[in-house]
């Protein structure tokens, strides 16, 4: 297939790499990125093309930055995108439409990054994966390691949901739990990986993991017919996902597939760990890392790699970085599922509930476009919503159904 | 007794391939002059217009060090500084 990409290149001072496991400047310590010949593209991936590919990530193989397809691979992406219309109603909205990668095979948007990451450090020659991981990284990581008989550790907070545990080391990989925050678990990754011939998705080949991300942007745009919304709300944690949505909508453009328009970028954070909505809100250039301490673990990054390059897209493209409370997340996550069926983890709580906040500010319009992305599955984060939530129990018995559960209903009766 | 200082990969053409040199005590904006010293062309790297780069992250016994005081945090006996490059995670 030969890939489309040419270089690496040094984002902060523009220095060029080969396209091997590199992620930082040797100069500069700036961030690495992946440089495309446009032209190739452009001559390649037609939407006809792209229409007989895979039902997965892989129909946009032309965007990445791998030599061939994986041969064995969990089929990521190709998620549903839904219109919202429920959802939109009660913000006071009428085209909303969410775009559902709970559908993943580890029910997050991370198995569309891992899944590009695995394929090009088994052909740089890798023969172990790792990963630094706020939880849904480490599902994801474990689980396309074991479809491909690859060896990996994964390292997450010692303190992470039982459920993302369980769900990484039921693949029967190694799971080093850290005693710290995320950000300690991402410095002694980041040490290992200089000591270690081993694939750190997101250290030293985050360059490559990072553009699976664009994937989302692709299949927002086919799905909306070969165009882009006016808006978008993306959850922001180290701030790639963010910055690589934007990149894909931008390619799209750049290679003729959708008109040149790149859509308004809101990004979506906690309160409790805000450090890119503190800058935004501040008028910041740089981001003041900070002690993440909020429910909303999958994206508790106090010291987020990104965050400069999402304060950057957010601004160029008229957008806001948004943070809100922990009680905000809980009535997002209810919001979306009583509204859509999709339940989402906190993480998507937050990003529905920024969608709230900006609707009530004004600061969409009813008829504009939104696409909000709900990057990963309630079922992680159970604990989250679990004491807000009644039920009825009763003995088998129809008097008793009557009283205790008909008397309370009071709407469907 | 001194100071380990835990070299980048990056960093280390620098320091003649080794992954960890030793300083006597002091701030970290002192230390990083005697890295200077010992390893011409460290400090460049290291540092912008006085400042730690943008894209750098120093630890001193795995705290960040812009949750002290900077570069005039210092640095008892015994205490490890790890330099890590700031764009990894996620
Ligand atoms: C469910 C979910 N959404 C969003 C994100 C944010 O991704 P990024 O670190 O690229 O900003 C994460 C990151 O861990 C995540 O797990
Ligand atoms: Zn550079």
């Amino acid at each position: 297939m030969a890939t489309t990409a040419e270089q690496l290149k040094c984002k902060e001072c523009g220095r060029s790499y080969p396209l091997a496991a590199l992620f930082v400047c040797d100069f500069c310590f700036g961030p690495l990125e992946v440089a495309y010949d446009y032209g190739k593209i452009r001559r390649r991936a037609t939407k006809d093309r792209i229409a007989l590919g895979p039902p997965s990530l892989w129909r946009y193989a032309d965007f990445l930055p791998v030599e061939n397809k994986p041969s064995v691979d969990l089929q990521a992406g190709f998620t549903p995108l839904i219109k919202a219309d429920r959802l939109a109603a009660k913000l006071g909205l009428k085209k909303v439409w969410v775009k559902n990668d709970t559908a993943n095979p580890t029910h997050s948007f991370k198995d569309r990054v891992v899944s590009v990451a695995l394929q090009r450090a088994l052909e740089l020659g890798f023969e172990v994966v790792a990963c630094a991981s706020t939880g849904n990284l480490a599902n994801s990581v474990a689980a396309h390691a074991a479809a491909s008989g690859t060896e990996a550790f994964v390292f997450v907070p010692a303190n992470l949901e039982i459920q993302k545990i369980i769900a990484t080391a039921v693949y029967g990989v190694n799971v080093v739990k850290v005693r710290g925050n995320y950000d300690d678990v991402n410095r002694l990754c980041t040490e290992i990986a200089s000591e270690k011939k081993w694939a750190f998705v997101n250290v030293n080949v985050r360059p490559y993991y990072a553009e699976g991300s664009k994937t989302l942007a692709y299949e927002t745009a086919e799905q909306l017919g070969w165009r882009a919304p006016d808006k978008v709300v993306v959850p922001v944690a180290s701030g790639s996902l963010l910055t690589k949505i934007h990149k894909g909508f931008w390619e799209l453009g750049e290679v003729g597939l959708i008109r040149r328009k790149a859509p308004v970028v809101y990004g979506a954070q906690a309160e409790g760990c805000g450090p890119v909505a503190a800058a935004f809100k501040e008028g910041l250039e740089h981001v003041k890392p900070c002690k993440p301490d909020t429910i909303a673990k999958s994206l508790a990054i106090g010291n987020p790699a990104d965050g400069v390059f999402a304060l950057e897209v957010a601004r160029a493209t008229g957008g806001v970085i948004e943070s809100v409370t922990e009680q905000e997340i809980v009535d997002g996550i209810k919001l979306l599922a009583e509204t859509t069926g999709i339940f989402t983890e906190t993480a998507g709580g937050v990003t529905t509930a920024v969608l709230a906040k900006l609707a009530a500010a004004g600061r969409i319009y009813r008829d504009e476009e939104v696409v909000l992305f709900i990057t990963g599955d309630g079922l992680k984060t159970l604990d989250a919503v679990a004491g807000t939530l009644e039920t009825f129990e009763i003995d088998p018995n129809f008097s008793q159904f009557e009283e205790e559960v008909l008397e309370n209903v009071v709407k469907s009766t | 007794m001194s100071v380990k200082i835990r070299i980048p990969s990056q960093l280390r053409n620098l320091t003649g391939g080794e992954g960890m040199v030793e300083t006597d005590a002091g701030t970290v904006g002192r230390i990083i002059m005697e890295l200077e010293n010992l390893h011409p062309g460290i400090a460049e790297r290291l540092l912008d217009g006085g400042e730690v780069r943008r894209f750098i992250n120093i630890y001193v016994d795995g705290d960040d060090i812009r949750f002290d005081k900077g570069l005039d945090t210092s640095v008892a006996d015994g205490s490890e500084i790890s330099i890590v490059p700031a764009v990894a995670g996620g």
